[in-house]
């Protein structure tokens, strides 16, 4: 089984640990990944703001890199959710984006669906609070969203809830978005910056020790926020910030 | 108006913003709990979503089903291209009947029509009977949201208002007081009123029976006290048979205010005994949206306003920083259509979280159609070209690996060495309330090579555990 390692370029440039634990996990679990160079973005920036144009060459390049191996497996919601949903009409060939398309997986998608693990070794004996990535979550259906009326699931939560000594924190909105969006973080800045704010008011009354979430773009976004706090206040921020592939990866050690 | 813009001035009462978000996320609550109620909640949404869009592909023929049904049974049938042939018509009505004084309930076509600005520069005056809707009414504002009109203004506001305009105690903020007081003021209008209005809910083709659902009755008493009654309706209404109606009044007011049904739903079949029934069909650029593969979705709409409750921009921002007359998620994708040069922030106003498309009763891919809008805008020059060539530009970028690393490079280690005031200069809009993430000195790509050297030269001295990368 050749798996290519997906990692966005946010991560890429950002948040590397989030990569290379992303790595360990996989390995963990005897998968041998190949992390094709020459790897840059999704393309989902340009494709938000309506860029179709400027996003067709990134999508292209994404397929170009990923389309020889078995799966593709990236560290976000949102990414993956990119290629495998809004990649009609930006890549010439139906069949080529078909393929890279069924074979595309969010980390713990790729372990829930395709490995079928469901018992993480290891303890994280720390009070998370699980931010759904909207994505991963209603595009992916990582989860059941609050709004359906189906039977409850989730993906992410049942690996984690594996893992010994962890609880979880029980929020008062359990899915609401965390403003970030991409471009919308700017453009819309004063929304954003009240949807991010209102999240981590709700993780705080719920108890939060450690926030995370598939996605480390809302993360960002949250950390900002809680790093702002911490800085306006010279103290420590609120609660940590750690990828679920961190977890994963340091509950093991 | 631009979108932004105007949600920063709505937050910058932080606590009139957090008030209005909590207010309208409990009516989402209470819309989950109730569709929560009906394990066959799905299935509704997925018939109701069906039927409706069978009634769009075969509107024509329906429309003119349903005209010669309304009129058999006596109603009077007439057709608007768009928003002015549709106040005129509603104009020429009242005035060959000699009407000074109008009662109008909840209708939001009016309302996109401007029908109360056109009849009181013809001297007709307009009395709003919707309780929010008399209160934004009496305020000279407009509707904030398409089921709760004002639901931006608060007790002691309404309280205010009251004491200055109906004459209630000063300072008295009890609703049951206020609303009582509304109730006495309204009951005259009504008793003077020449004629009244009404939206119209649903359109039956089978039966030329049209439907109107309010919780405060004030429908049936404006078309029971005036003999003339003008129903005003967007083509898009009709539901083919009367069976069909089950569906959507079991979605509808679950959808919008977490009720099981709506406390009316009166069904007018021709006029009342020595009066007339008059109904308006308007077009205002729906056949346009009809004819549209994308966006054709967005005509099944049922206007509960659930997108709206959901929206976490539109709870955060408020209904009048949309600057229409339908606001939220369905608003910014209806209004592009009408007008998109006037409309083109409202696709951006919407973090694409997707929390409208799971709600909507009758599944219309509200994110979607607000993903593919921003595609039209730029497509057809409407973004700011700043917009759009820096999004080109960094399009290039991420196309060219060596420049992409080396922009990074560059970011990562120049970025990393500025002193704090010149990173958070005012152009950085990101670092208004957020601190940049701590800047890493290597890359994954490198940290990863850095393994592959580490973990090759362990595995020489035998060392190391087996592990696979063929590269």
């Amino acid at each position: 089984m050749r798996v290519g390692l997906f990692i966005p370029c946010y991560i890429e440039q950002l948040y590397p640990q989030v990569g290379l634990a992303t790595v360990q996990v996989l390995e963990r679990f005897g998968v041998t990944v190949e992390y094709p160079h020459g790897q840059t973005c999704c393309g989902q920036p340009m494709a938000n703001m309506g860029c179709t144009d400027a996003a067709r060459p990134v999508a292209e390049h994404f397929l170009d890199l990923f389309e020889a191996y078995d799966y593709v497996v990236g560290p976000s919601g949102s990414c993956v959710s990119m290629v495998r949903h809004h990649y009609d009409g930006l890549v010439a060939d139906p069949q080529r984006l078909e393929k890279v398309r069924q074979k595309t997986f969010e980390l713990c998608e790729f372990l829930h669906d395709v490995l079928e693990i469901r018992h993480l070794e290891g303890h994280f004996p720390h009070q998370v609070g699980l931010h759904q990535g909207c994505h991963g979550l209603r595009e992916l259906k990582l989860a059941s969203p609050s709004e359906l009326v189906i039977e409850h699931y989730n993906k992410v939560q049942i690996l984690l809830e594996s893992l010994e000594g962890i609880r979880f924190s029980q929020l008062q909105r359990p899915d609401e978005c965390c403003g970030f969006g991409g471009t919308f973080s700017v453009s819309e800045e004063a929304v954003a910056c009240m949807m991010g704010q209102d999240r981590l008011r709700d993780h705080q009354q719920a108890g939060t020790e450690v926030l995370t979430s598939v996605d480390m773009s809302c993360l960002m976004h949250q950390q900002g926020l809680l790093q702002r706090a911490a800085h306006n206040s010279k103290s420590k921020p609120a609660m940590r910030v750690m990828h679920v592939a961190e977890i994963m990866a340091m509950s093991d050690q | 108006m631009k979108h932004a813009a105007e949600a920063a001035r709505f937050i910058a009462d932080t606590e009139r913003a957090q008030w209005h978000d909590q207010a309208i996320w409990f009516v989402r609550s209470k819309r989950d709990l109730a569709a929560h109620g009906v394990p066959e909640w799905e299935t509704l949404r997925e018939t109701a979503a069906q039927i409706k869009s069978h009634t769009m592909g075969q509107l024509a023929g329906y429309l003119e089903q349903f005209e010669k049904q309304a009129s058999a049974l006596g109603a009077i049938v007439h057709w608007a291209q768009d928003a002015q042939e549709h106040n005129k018509i509603v104009q020429q009505i009242l005035e060959q009947h000699q009407v000074r004084r109008v009662v109008k309930s909840k209708s939001m076509l009016t309302e996109e029509c401007g029908l109360n600005e056109h009849l009181e520069q013809h001297e007709i005056e307009v009395i709003d009977t919707d309780l929010g809707e008399r209160i934004v009414q009496l305020r000279q504002e407009r509707p904030s949201h398409i089921v709760l009109p004002a639901i931006h203004i608060k007790k002691a506001e309404v309280g205010e208002l009251f004491h200055q305009q109906l004459g209630t105690d000063a300072g008295a903020t009890d609703p049951q007081y206020l609303t009582e007081a509304a109730r006495q003021h309204l009951r005259q209008e009504f008793l003077r009123a020449d004629a009244g209005i009404t939206g119209v809910n649903f359109a039956i083709a089978e039966t030329g029976g049209i439907v109107v659902c309010t919780n405060e009755g004030n429908a049936d008493l404006t078309t029971s006290l005036p003999k003339l009654h003008i129903a005003c309706m967007g083509i898009e209404k009709l539901i083919p048979r009367a069976v069909d109606l089950g569906v959507f009044l079991r979605l509808l007011a679950r959808s919008a205010t977490g009720q099981p049904i709506t406390s009316y739903s009166s069904h007018f079949h021709g006029p009342q005994a020595g009066g007339e029934l008059h109904i308006v069909l308007v077009d205002n650029r729906r056949s346009q949206i009809l004819a549209s593969d994308d966006f054709r979705r967005s005509l099944h709409c049922i206007r509960c306003g659930a997108c709206l409750n959901t929206c976490p921009v539109y709870r955060r921002s408020g209904g009048h920083s949309y600057g229409v007359t339908i606001a939220g998620p369905i608003g910014s994708t209806l209004n592009p259509a009408l007008e998109p040069g006037r409309h083109e922030t409202l696709p951006y106003a919407c973090s694409l979280c997707g929390s409208c498309t799971e709600v909507c009763p009758v599944k219309i891919d509200l994110h979607q159609q607000l993903f593919t809008w921003r595609e039209k805008l730029v497509m057809r020059g409407l973004v700011p070209r700043w917009k759009t060539w820096s999004m080109r530009g960094l399009g290039w970028v991420l196309s060219n690996p060596r420049i992409y690393r080396l922009t990074g490079w560059l970011a990562r280690n120049v970025g990393s060495r500025l002193p704090r005031w010149i990173v958070y200069n005012r152009m950085n809009v990101w670092g208004r309330q957020r601190e940049i993430p701590p800047l890493p000195k290597q890359t994954f790509q490198e940290l990863y090579a850095q393994r592959d050297v580490a973990f090759e030269e362990s595995s020489r001295n035998g060392v190391g555990e087996a592990r696979g990368g063929d590269h």
